[in-house]
């Protein structure tokens, strides 16, 4: 078990910087995910972390020791990796025991972690196999029995679950989840599905082109996004950011004939706000309406469909296309010809800077 | 031939009578070609071996000697020590091109500056012909005045008499053939190094494996089914190793140099006793053959299991 830290963490590729002066600290025994489109530098995080890649500048600290000079090896890691990195030429039960045997363990004591992690994993049935005849879920799972079977400090997850088929993904996500606080053990893990990251872990580190843009528990990055891209990344379907022009009384929305007033529960600062600003709303804010129900906007609905017990539904606002969702019991009667938007979703962003705008700053 | 008969099946299944004919249009020229210079001589040379026949003397018939040939062969203490001095060179030839060439080849795997050039260059020795390899070392290794001996005075040791004395000649011919065909393994070994992914090193190190656990554990097994086929070839074609004795030694001192192709050779070609230097080519197909068929079924059962 160890507390990670990264202090001022960068990583330059030639002239590319991967990772930009990154700086955090994951506590003992917490599963922190970094999340973050292609290329944004969480997998180089996570290999420097791991000892695969070499920081050019910055520190790494293992429970206050700086690692960044010892090999992956000294640094009592295990590591998944996204794409299936078992020994082809070993059956599943060398496989698993290889970490033991590189560091010279016991026979007795390594039959009984061997014991250990295929009750853990209910892998019983393929020691004997060799991984190319495993379905790559599979697969996954003995990679992962590799990686916990001697209790490493840290545990190093990079896109487990990718090369997993849908349906199986969900169980491993969830044994995942289990396995990890069953053993306590400090979790880094990289994905770039949002679902992943909301269901897993105790905290998200939200990454862009090298550099942490919001490190927040997975409501509060839902809630409480800091800028344009987080709250676009998170949430399915995405947010909706509409451009917003200050008139008399109320925000003009795209130009368009809409004017939100305080009556729709703007708040007073946005309106007096000189910034130029874009409203950002949930599609779940958005709700269908009638054309002349109370708080309703007349926007034509421009496609509406069900999935499940919910209603999807689309409008356009000056050229862009904008989505809801309503639970289904809750659309009215009829044909809807209108939205109505629920004030406890609106978030306000610097149209410029696209950082968010709360009202102490406003001014 | 086996092969090609599998390959063509299911095109013979679609329009049997037509295809079938076809097929074997475009196949006979060459199979007109492979009876003709690999199954008539293969034939030939097992008829041969059962006649006491000399082609110096065709006019004089041949005279049916059943298993003579063979019984005469391996009853030879002569040719029995000849076996001995063969398989005494190719496991010392073929071992030391393995070391050298893995470990030139694991040093070859790290990208540096001038790798590229340095491979060719390595290269280089195998492209040339053996009989020139072996003139070329013969100056070398000149007792007098060769640079062998040159560098062994410079070092501060006697000279040695390298192809005057058994052993010193067998050194020199492995040193040769070892200059010529370590290059060979190199090649293949870089390619199947490189053919491991990088992956599986990296899960290597996390895993906590030493570069000897990880050479032992990983590179070498990853690697096997490769240097097996590079085995079976060098096996195969030290065995036969005929030129490098024949330009170095010359067989001597004596004949204690000579190969069993040397023996081969001069049974044919010196003292042309045609039948028996058939049945003695017959027993040599059959050990090469045996050799591959272990080697093969190996290797089939490596490549079975990923």
């Amino acid at each position: 078990m160890a507390e990670i830290a990264l202090r001022n963490l960068s990583v330059e590729f030639g002239a590319f910087r991967a990772v930009d002066d990154v700086d955090l600290t994951v506590a003992d025994g917490e599963f922190v995910v970094y999340l973050g489109p292609s290329g944004c530098g969480k997998t180089t995080t996570l290999r420097c972390i791991a000892g695969l890649e070499h920081a050019t500048g910055g520190d790494i600290l293992f429970d206050g020791r700086r690692v960044n000079g010892l090999s992956a090896s000294e640094r009592n890691i295990a590591m998944v990796f996204q794409f299936v990195s078992l020994y082809p030429h070993l059956t599943v039960k060398n496989n698993i025991l290889f970490p033991l045997q590189a560091r010279g363990v016991a026979r007795a004591e390594m039959a009984r972690k061997l014991d250990w992690v295929v009750g853990v994993f209910g892998i019983g049935d393929i020691l004997g196999r060799y991984p190319a005849s495993l379905p790559p879920g599979a697969r996954q799972k003995v990679a992962l029995a590799r990686a916990v079977i001697r209790d490493p400090a840290v545990l190093l997850l990079d896109e487990p679950l990718s090369a997993i088929d849908e349906q199986f993904r969900e169980e491993m996500r969830w044994e995942l989840g289990h396995l990890q606080r069953e053993l306590g053990v400090t979790t880094i893990y990289v994905t770039h599905d949002q679902r992943e990251a909301m269901s897993l872990a105790d905290r998200i580190v939200l990454m862009r082109d090298g550099r942490i843009v919001q490190v927040a528990d997975p409501d509060g990055l839902f809630i409480d996004p800091v800028d344009v891209f987080a709250g676009h990344f998170i949430g399915s379907p995405s947010m909706n950011f509409i451009e917003l022009a200050p008139v008399a009384g109320g925000l003009r929305l795209a130009d368009g004939p809409v004017v939100l007033t305080p009556a729709d529960g703007v708040p007073a600062w946005a309106i007096e706000s000189r910034r130029p600003l874009k409203l950002g709303i949930r599609p779940s804010f958005v709700h269908l309406a009638e054309a002349d129900g109370p708080g309703a906007h007349a926007i034509p609905i421009e496609d509406l469909f069900a999935v499940g017990r919910e209603r999807f539904f689309t409008f356009r606002l000056g050229g862009a296309i904008h989505q809801g969702v309503e639970a289904i019991g809750r659309a009215p009667a009829g044909a809807a010809r209108g939205v109505r938007f629920d004030p406890k979703g609106f978030l306000f962003f610097d149209a410029e800077s696209g950082r968010r705008v709360k009202p102490e700053a406003a001014a | 031939m086996a092969a090609i008969s599998t390959s063509t099946a299911p095109a013979a299944r679609r329009k049997p009578a037509t295809n079938r004919l076809l097929i074997f249009g475009f196949l006979s020229p060459t199979l007109a070609l492979l009876l003709f210079m690999v199954a008539f001589p293969i034939f030939s040379l097992i008829n041969y071996s059962f006649y006491n026949f000399s082609v110096l003397r065709a006019a004089s018939g041949r005279k049916w000697a059943g298993f003579g040939n063979y019984e005469y062969l391996l009853t030879d203490i002569d040719l029995w020590n000849r076996f001995v001095f063969t398989g005494k060179f190719v496991l010392i030839t073929v071992a030391l091109q393995f070391l050298v060439g893995i470990f030139v080849a694991l040093r070859l795997e790290k990208n540096f500056r001038g790798r590229d050039v340095l491979f060719t260059l390595l290269m280089m020795p195998m492209m040339l012909s053996p009989i020139v390899v072996g003139f070329l070392w013969r100056y070398m290794f000149n007792s007098e005045w060769g640079v062998v001996n040159y560098l062994v005075s410079v070092a501060g040791f006697d000279k040695l008499d390298w192809l005057g004395q058994t052993n010193n000649a067998l050194a020199a011919v492995v040193i040769a053939d070892t200059w010529m065909w370590t290059p060979f393994i190199i090649l293949l070994a870089t390619a199947a190094f490189r053919g491991i992914p990088r992956t599986i090193y990296e899960a290597a190190e996390v895993d906590g494996a030493g570069a000897a656990f990880r050479f032992f554990r990983l590179t070498l097994p990853l690697a096997a089914p490769v240097l097996f086929i590079a085995l079976l070839l060098r096996l195969i074609d030290s065995f036969k190793q005929y030129d490098l004795f024949f330009a170095l030694t010359g067989g001597g001192p004596g004949s204690s140099t000579e190969t069993v192709s040397f023996a081969l050779a001069k049974t044919a070609f010196s003292y042309f006793y045609t039948g028996e230097a058939s049945a003695l080519a017959v027993v040599l197909l059959l050990i090469i053959t045996g050799l591959s068929l272990i080697l093969v079924r190996h290797l089939t059962r490596l490549s079975a299991r990923y």
